[in-house]
């Protein structure tokens, strides 16, 4: 289709202005752009219908099953959008004064309460606006927590082989060498090996239980202790919380601080990329490091506070607002006995479809998963040429958006499927079906896996020209 | 009381039966029992409807004023109808990034269509997908020039508040040094950047327009970085960049900014768009998403997420930047709403802007006690005495649902955007000579 550069002619556009009321004045020459900036110039009528073919080609959870794993695709209840947009928020100028934005203060009160209480945490702040984000304000409430104590030794923050990528690159912009462990044959932390590795050195550990395999770290306890016991901090990673809400804390297991992805277990839309929130909670010692602006119960009503030993701000005024209210609608709706139903309706449908695949498919680590599993396309790729991206590829054929591949790292061909607690039996029985008449199309004619997809808007693209000879904006 | 969940409790039965276990206890039999939660304490879950109650009741303790004079780094402009109508659309909403790109070309190619504009804004070659806001974009832009050589960064006190703060936080995590570059006359001091500048400054970063709204002399900061091998950072407003020499003809490295003005609402501070552009030379070094044109195998025009190496997913540890997803349904808000305005709607806005600021500061300015602070030429703020504290004049101006300038040091500084009739300001200039008057 074309570029809405590619629909533009000059003289169209659409009247939005009214007339200067008051007297005109120039920008002196001396000032002025030489260049004018070209934006398109299109009718109304046609910038409507420019952007709706654009939304059908894209495929969003409401388009169909969206299992990509890590990421959390729930359903996105569309009460919390409503809500996000009332005017009484979004009509808020973020420098009024306290006592005429105690609603939008409430809001960011009541829900760090609930999402305290949820993670086990002493405070939180909802400044970082994505999971990345979140993390390097974690680190750096460690960094800050060992320097106020004189341990300026401690520059070294252990990253198992299984985590995220954000995991190592976060500890390198907060100023920190990265140790990566290699994980035990279950996909779980090698005690031995994180025993060999933390000493005087250790700020801390990054953590995600369930870990990006599935797995529930039954040694988490142990696990904790050891980095404690050398003087480091524990980090929980919370991409993987829709696991567990409801059912155990990390502030148990024994972390000590904490991000969560709004935009993940919270439900709050994730916009084709973001907005999201990467809210960061922590425990009691590292509360007085937080970000600037923490909004608190004051008498009868709501004030700002800032840390007594902040680290400063990750971000103008107080984080994707928009977002916070989202996941406030959806923490009310839930409740305390929603919160861990939905866990477990997330563990129960990734087992079920485990279970339903297992057959078929080779599961790496096939036992009981958490919110996510792992299928490996190892063997077929090395016995047909048939691989993790051509079944990718095969699903959108259907409509349904593949599962995360290629990562984890530690397992080869991996497909990690993560259902959500949101998607019916109807659906995972419809989707086993078809993945396993893809299983038996790649047995039966492997050559053709490479030519998938068909059918939709465009095929499969060509990533290497396009990153050997960078075309990033059109040519006018 | 509420969830979201479809299955029923025979289905459920169903589903435990197939896995082979009899209760959803053994979904959790690898969890410590020690550990597991008895009960949250939190409250009960509660129907749709009343949530719906209980949030509009948290809003209406929020005032929306009629009349809004302040900015200080969220703006207050007209959204266009169609923008919120378009970014509302569920695909854009529920989709995530577009790592399939056969199912994703919509919001790549807007992305794509979003970069040209934010070329086409600062006259530079290259834009990323967007960053999470204009201070954290400052903060990277910063990154992008630290190299093993040079590790200061100068900052004009000149520049937001909040950017400053935020620059100076990562800077805490990576080891940058941050000097501030004092301010003169409600800008950069030239004269003590020449000065402090030396061999170990990677960057310069400074607002056009400043904090104090005025214009700055960006050619002459590029040129002083320039001279000692620094990178002149712009921080731009994108109305204001509609106007004034774009950050490519002051000869800028890098141009970042916050995008809100361009279609999204104040929103009590997010979600809101920071945007980053680049030169040619320095396009490997822009952190963030970047979506490239191609081909499919079919030789068909689509778009990808390209130069991928630069990021954390390849890179782990070696990555310049962690960012990944941030704000791209925020970078579709300001594509759609350049789309809508088009050339001629963006002078129109800047130029409604430039006039009714000039003459919200010569009727205020006339009123006794609230002359400019600084003489320079402006944009859309700027900064006026007060005679009698801003405190005392604020609430008065609250009383008559106008959301006043924001206090600054010496005085108050002003915002008008075309969202001000000029009877507003007419009002706005009575209600400050009944405060002045009665001092």
């Amino acid at each position: 289709m074309q570029l809405s550069f590619e629909k533009s002619r000059a003289g169209r556009g659409c009247s939005m202005m009214p007339a200067c009321d008051v007297p005109v004045s120039e920008v002196p020459a001396s000032l002025r752009r030489v260049t004018a900036a070209r934006f398109p110039q299109m009718a109304e009528v046609d910038i409507s219908r420019h952007y709706t073919e654009l939304m059908k080609r894209t495929h969003g959870v409401n388009d169909g099953f969206y299992p990509l794993g890590s990421c959390t695709m729930k359903y996105n209840p569309k009460l919390n959008d409503e809500m996000a947009v009332l005017p009484g928020f979004t009509g808020i100028h973020p420098l009024q004064p306290e006592h005429t934005v105690q609603g939008c203060l409430e809001v960011l009160a009541t829900l760090e309460s609930y999402l305290d209480e949820i993670t086990g945490m002493k405070a939180m702040t909802f400044q970082p606006a994505a999971g990345a984000h979140g993390e390097f304000t974690g680190l750096l409430l460690i960094k800050a927590y060992h320097e106020s104590r004189g341990d300026v030794k401690r520059d070294k923050i252990i990253v198992p082989d299984t985590a995220h990528g954000t995991n190592p690159a976060s500890s390198t912009m907060a100023g920190f060498k990265v140790i990566s462990i290699p994980s035990n044959e279950d996909g779980c932390v090698d005690l031995d090996k994180l025993r060999s590795v933390v000493g005087e050195d250790t700020a801390g550990l990054m953590l995600t239980n369930p870990n990006t395999v599935g797995i529930f770290d039954k040694n988490i306890l142990e696990i904790t202790k050891i980095v404690h016991e050398a003087g480091g901090l524990n980090y929980y990673d919370g991409a993987n919380l829709n696991a567990i809400m409801g059912i155990v804390r990390p502030g148990d297991m024994g972390f000590d601080v904490i991000h969560l992805n709004l935009h993940k277990t919270f439900s709050t839309p994730h916009g084709g990329g973001g907005p999201g929130s990467g809210a960061v909670g922590c425990k009691e010692d590292l509360a007085k490091f937080l970000p600037l602006y923490q909004a608190v119960k004051d008498g009868e009503g709501y004030a700002f506070r800032n840390a007594e030993r902040s680290i400063g701000s990750v971000k103008e005024f107080y984080g994707n607002f928009g977002i916070v209210v989202r996941a406030l609608c959806y923490c009310m709706v839930l409740g305390a006995e929603g919160i861990p139903e939905t866990s477990t309706n997330a563990v129960l449908n990734a087992n079920y479809l485990r279970v339903l695949l297992q057959d078929t498919y080779k599961i790496a680590f096939n036992n009981i998963c958490m919110h996510e599993f792992v299928i490996t396309m190892e063997d077929m790729k090395k016995e047909i040429g048939v691989s993790a991206l051509d079944i990718a590829k095969a699903l959108l054929d259907y409509g349904v958006h593949p599962p995360t591949i290629y990562f984890p790292l530690l397992v080869e061909e991996a497909m990690m499927y993560e259902p959500t607690e949101t998607e019916s039996k109807d659906t995972l029985d419809h989707v086993a079906e078809i993945l396993k008449e893809i299983y038996a199309k790649a047995e039966a004619d492997p050559a053709s896996m490479h030519n998938c997809p068909l059918t939709t808007p465009v095929r499969r693209l060509d990533e290497v020209g396009a990153a050997r000879n960078p075309v990033l904006k059109f040519a006018f | 009381m509420g969830n979201y969940i479809p299955s029923t409790e025979d289905e459920r039965a169903e589903m435990l039966k197939a896995i082979g276990i009899s209760s959803t206890d053994e979904l959790y039999s690898a969890v410590p029992s020690q550990m597991k939660v008895k009960k949250l304490n939190i409250p009960s879950g509660m129907a749709e409807l009343t949530v719906d109650q209980k949030v509009r009741a948290m809003a209406a303790k929020n005032k929306v004023f009629g009349t809004i004079f302040r900015g200080a780094g969220a703006y207050n402009h007209y959204i266009p109808s169609i923008v919120k109508e378009v970014t509302g659309k569920e695909e854009f909403l529920t989709a995530y990034t577009p790592y399939q790109a056969e199912i994703s070309q919509g919001i790549l190619q807007n992305i794509f269509e979003y970069q040209t504009m934010i070329c086409e804004l600062t006259g530079m070659d290259v834009s990323n997908a967007s960053v999470y806001d204009g201070a954290s974009a400052a903060a990277e832009g910063v990154a992008m020039c630290v190299d093993r050589k040079r590790k200061k960064a100068l900052v004009s006190a000149a520049s937001n508040p909040m950017v400053i703060q935020t620059i100076k936080t990562y800077c805490f995590g990576s080891g940058t040094e941050v000097v501030l570059v004092p301010a003169k006359d409600g800008k950069t001091d030239m004269e003590a950047l020449s000065g402090m500048i030396d061999q170990n400054t990677a960057c310069v970063y400074l607002h056009q327009p400043s904090y104090f709204g005025q214009i700055e002399d960006c050619s002459q900061a590029a040129e002083i970085a320039h001279n000692a091998g620094a990178k002149l950072i712009m921080g731009v407003n994108p109305i204001a960049a509609i106007a004034l020499k774009s950050a490519r003809e002051c000869g800028a490295d890098v141009a970042v900014g916050e995008g809100q003005p361009l279609g999204m609402p104040l929103s009590f501070g997010g979600p809101y768009l920071g945007f980053m552009a680049t030169t040619h030379d320095m396009m490997r070094k822009l952190p963030g998403r970047i979506v490239g044109e191609t081909k499919d195998v079919d030789g068909k025009r689509a778009f990808v997420l390209t130069l991928q190496a630069r990021e954390q997913h390849i890179r782990r540890e070696k990555a310049s930047s962690n960012i990944c997803s941030n704000q791209a349904l925020c970078a579709m808000t300001a594509a759609v709403y350049l789309t809508t305005m088009g050339t001629e709607g963006m002078e129109k806005v800047a130029e409604l802007c430039y006039s009714k600021a000039r003459y919200a500061a010569k009727e205020i300015s006339a009123v006794k006690g609230f002359e400019l602070v600084y003489t320079g030429d402006f944009f859309n703020e700027f900064v006026t005495k007060t005679p009698c504290g801003s405190e005392k004049l604020l609430a008065k101006l609250e009383e008559n649902d106008i959301l006043g300038g924001y206090p600054v040091e010496g005085g108050i500084l002003w915002c008008v955007t075309e969202m001000n009739s000029k009877e507003q300001i007419d009002k706005l200039t009575a209600l400050l000579k009944e405060v002045a008057s009665c001092n």
